[in-house]
């Protein structure tokens, strides 16, 4: 048990000091490798109690791929060039203690409902009854995935394709001055646009100018 | 203090929720830090659901989480090229030079 208390105070204080680093760091290079960072930290406390396959999912999907797409577009656009200053005025930073005040007053009231808030004593043993069996995390979870809840699941399958679909489109464009090849074109061409018969008199040669 | 409940898992959901409350308000640099921060948000979300899920033996918290996983994979990559397309036209992602509606 202490061992156990030993890794949470150290992967959340870790997550902790990260999360804050991304959003005060300059650098927004530096940003994204403390959310990295951040979700390793947050996946090794899911390993941790139990959830295997969350926070392998989480290491899969966050650290493969949703932040390499945050440091492929930070590379693509030109953010160098502003990265030492925080405001370009001091006029536009009022909002800030607005903000301040309204994030410590969420962070209250969260710990205020944490604080106060006790089970009711018979949900220990509604659900305890379930938990006994020897399944893996991953089994179980697949077990109720695929079955109770296979609809939710496509529908997510279909939010990805209408994401990677808008995405694909938003960003496409066609450049106007590219020579590229047209395969209609080019099946769909006759003999009579390509090839012309010249009658050649003795002696005369052809005069070709076009 | 050694004895790690339920409680302390919401705290620490809690502290991450409102850093990256702090950092949607904070920041004036470009809009992919708010980006970051509202991963944070949903990652904090997350942590509160897992936790939930863990302590109480419901399965269901975990299959949400995995939802609450696609659907911000989804927003990130959906955002990005929204910023993408927004650099390629105006030139600037700043978040005070972004002022064309005027609001």
């Amino acid at each position: 048990m202490i061992a156990h208390a030993i890794f949470f105070y150290t992967f959340s204080i870790i997550a902790v000091v990260s999360a804050i680093m991304v959003t005060v760091s300059k650098n927004t290079v530096h940003s994204v490798f403390f959310l990295i960072l951040d979700f390793i930290s947050i996946s090794c406390l899911f390993i941790m109690i139990g959830a295997e396959f969350l926070g392998m999912i989480m290491l899969i999907v966050y650290v493969g791929a949703v932040a390499v797409l945050f440091l492929f577009v930070v590379m693509m656009l030109n953010v160098a060039q502003q990265k030492n200053q925080w405001f370009a005025s001091a006029a536009s930073s009022k909002h800030i203690p607005v903000g301040l005040i309204i994030s410590t007053i969420i962070f209250f009231e969260l710990i205020i409902v944490i604080g106060g808030w006790k089970y009711k004593p018979e949900i220990f043993d509604i659900n305890n009854s379930s938990k006994v069996s020897d399944l893996s995390n991953t089994h179980s979870l697949g077990q109720v995935l695929y079955t109770d809840y296979i609809h939710i699941f496509q529908i997510s399958g279909m939010i990805l394709l209408v994401a990677m679909v808008g995405a694909i489109v938003l960003t496409f464009r066609q450049r106007s001055n590219v020579k590229r090849q047209s395969y209609i074109k080019q099946i769909s061409r006759e003999r009579a646009e390509g090839v012309s018969v010249v009658e050649v008199a003795s002696n005369k040669g052809v005069k070709i100018d076009d | 203090m050694t004895e790690i409940g339920l409680g302390h898992y919401l705290t620490l959901g809690a502290v991450i929720f409102s850093i990256g409350v702090i950092g949607i308000f904070l920041n004036r640099k470009n809009i992919i830090v708010i980006l970051m921060s509202i991963e944070l948000i949903l990652l904090a979300v997350n942590i509160n659901l897992v936790a939930f899920s863990i302590f109480l033996g419901d399965l269901a918290g975990q299959v949400f989480t995995l939802f609450i996983l696609t659907v911000a994979a989804a927003e990130a990559a959906i955002g990005l090229a929204i910023i993408v397309v927004y650099y390629r036209n105006s030139g600037t992602i700043r978040v005070e030079e972004i002022d064309e509606l005027k609001g």
